[in-house]
């Protein structure tokens, strides 16, 4: 009786919540169980859907195009995230000791303008700088001796083309992340181990990047996340290609479901791609997480 | 002697990072013969609006900037709105199910979108909402990501604020109303401009849901363009170009505020 009580008194909170939660019911939640049973079931749209059990999963992980985008998929994750982390580490240090504040805005906003630049336009952009025969790229390592190189066209080449395009592009959100952070330590800390006389170097191990913790491991698993999902570029740039060298895992589910239109063997897919992220995400966690209080 | 070999490497780096962003500006403002000209021009000399002549008089890149704009503007106000109540309610009341709705927020966050795109589509097709802006819309009303960043935001408020309104005879709505949206304000600055950024950029989505070229949003759009003149980078450089116009124009208006709002959220209590 005293539960139902509380939940009177406190309806304002359930009121609150009822409109964000019946919009998650109807276009998250349900969707999501029907991807997981339809992995169980042969559907095309317009059909009805057969159950076949664990067919779709055996044909998918029987299949040599899902390993290979799986490979390809984590490949390219290892390759843009830690060096894109390390890169917006030694950005942020370096802006967040500049003197003037309008000098650390200007740099600030130009890491971040291609962050706030989409996937379509830089697709469009990167393609012509890549372009074999007229791009800015070949042009400007010719004077190296180098190339000329087909970059997204060569089937070596294509996925290390896209993670350069990646690594070169946003650095924007981590570096106003982790500038903040950098800016919440205080500033006593520094200066009792200037007092023990720690350099700088010293300082940036024993207490910058302790206390940043929180914030690199959110950098991380976001930034692993959003890389396992690559799309727009592969669709825009490759097509997946050439000889499917950049077929990620969510552009292989995007051929599946909506170009061949097999739902059941798409379903699977994701629901295996969203286990590996949730498998990601926690063991990423499990590392690194702590309490860092200041 | 190290932080002037850091500064030069920040500025290379910063250099670099913009150098896509100069191209775009560079090739679309040349004229098709320099395009193709090797090797390629520096400068878009002589300049020429004659790529933006031929992106407006061959596609519909008005249509698809206002479709974007229709579309991120309701999306982002829903947002804003329904995710500081949500965000309120689960820092600051307590009441039974609390936990489980957060953590069920929590665990929606990390649900990739990919693991409901297929039936979603499905959905759309029953509802007869293929090419409609409520397909782009309604199913972003609201974002669990949303719930969390207003949650962990309005946390680090003092709850005796709530108290004192309280106290002085404030309603449920008023405490909302009075106490927490104006002290909302800097953390729904920083949602606003993450869910603007989101959706305006969003890609596979309308993809999948918009294949009408007079419905199409600016990505969709620029993909449909790149199908239809890929060989043509001054016309395609002019719709990047007119594309990014108004996300950078956005973020430069409202980037000082979005730096200081950011720093405030990030500062422990």
């Amino acid at each position: 009786m005293s539960l139902t009580r509380t939940i009177f008194r406190e309806r304002w909170a359930y009121l609150f919540l009822l409109l964000p939660l019946l919009l998650f019911a109807v276009f998250n939640m349900l969707p999501m169980a029907a991807t997981i049973l339809l992995g169980f079931a042969d559907y095309f749209p317009g059909g009805q859907p057969v159950w076949t059990g664990l067919e779709n999963y055996a044909y998918a992980l029987s299949d040599d195009l899902f390993w290979k985008a799986l490979g390809i998929t984590v490949l390219y994750t290892c390759g843009v995230v830690p060096a894109s982390l390390l890169i917006s580490l030694f950005l942020a240090y370096v802006i967040f000791g500049l003197k003037y504040a309008w000098a650390q805005v200007i740099f600030k906003s130009a890491f971040y303008l291609p962050v706030v630049t989409s996937g379509a336009i830089l697709s469009l952009v990167w393609l012509w700088l890549f372009n074999p025969a007229r791009g800015l790229l070949n042009y400007v390592l010719s004077f190296a001796g180098m190339g000329p190189y087909l970059w997204t066209s060569d089937p070596q080449m294509a996925l290390p083309s896209l993670m350069f395009m990646a690594i070169m592009g946003g650095h924007g959100a981590a570096i106003v992340l982790l500038t903040a952070a950098m800016g919440g330590i205080p500033s006593t800390y520094y200066e009792a181990a200037r007092l023990d006389g720690a350099g700088p170097w010293r300082q940036y191990w024993k207490i910058t990047l302790p206390l940043l913790r929180p914030t690199v491991l959110y950098l991380l698993v976001t930034s692993t996340i959003a890389s396992f999902q690559v799309f727009t570029q592969v669709l825009m740039m490759t097509g997946g290609g050439p000889d499917y060298a950049t077929t990620t895992l969510v552009y292989l589910i995007y051929t599946d479901a909506f170009e061949y239109f097999d739902f059941g063997k798409a379903s699977a897919e994701a629901t295996l791609l969203s286990l590996s992220l949730a498998g990601i995400a926690v063991l990423q966690y499990k590392w690194l997480a702590s309490d860092v209080e200041y | 002697m190290f932080p002037y070999v850091f500064r030069i490497l920040l500025t290379l780096f910063a250099v670099l990072t913009l150098m896509p962003l100069y191209w775009i500006v560079v090739t679309a403002f040349q004229t098709p013969s320099v395009v193709l000209a090797f090797p390629p021009s520096m400068v878009p000399s002589p300049a020429s609006w004659i790529n933006f002549a031929r992106l407006f008089n061959g596609s519909e890149i008005g249509t698809w900037m206002v479709n974007s704009l229709i579309v991120t503007g309701t999306v982002t106000a829903s947002n804003v709105l329904l995710g500081t109540l949500a965000g309120y309610t689960l820092a600051k009341k307590v009441f039974p199910g609390r936990q489980t709705i957060f953590w069920t927020v929590i665990s929606l966050m990390f649900v990739p979108s990919q693991l409901t795109i297929i039936p979603l589509y499905a959905l759309i097709v029953q509802l007869d909402w293929i090419n409609t802006y409520q397909a782009l819309i309604v199913p972003a009303l609201i974002m669990p990501f949303s719930i969390f960043l207003m949650k962990q935001f309005l946390q680090t408020l003092p709850t005796e604020l709530i108290e004192a309104a309280r106290m002085d005879g404030c309603g449920e709505w008023g405490v909302f109303q009075r106490v927490i949206l104006p002290l909302a304000k800097p953390g729904m600055g920083v949602l606003a401009i993450f869910t603007f950024m989101g959706v305006w950029n969003e890609f596979l989505w309308p993809l999948i849901v918009i294949n009408r070229s007079s419905m199409m949003t600016l990505q969709i759009g620029l993909n449909s363009l790149q199908n239809q003149y890929y060989t043509d980078y001054g016309l395609l450089m002019a719709g990047a170009a007119v594309s990014a116009l108004p996300m950078m124009a956005f973020f430069l208006a409202f980037q000082s505020y979005f730096v200081r709002s950011i720093t405030i959220g990030a500062v422990k209590g």
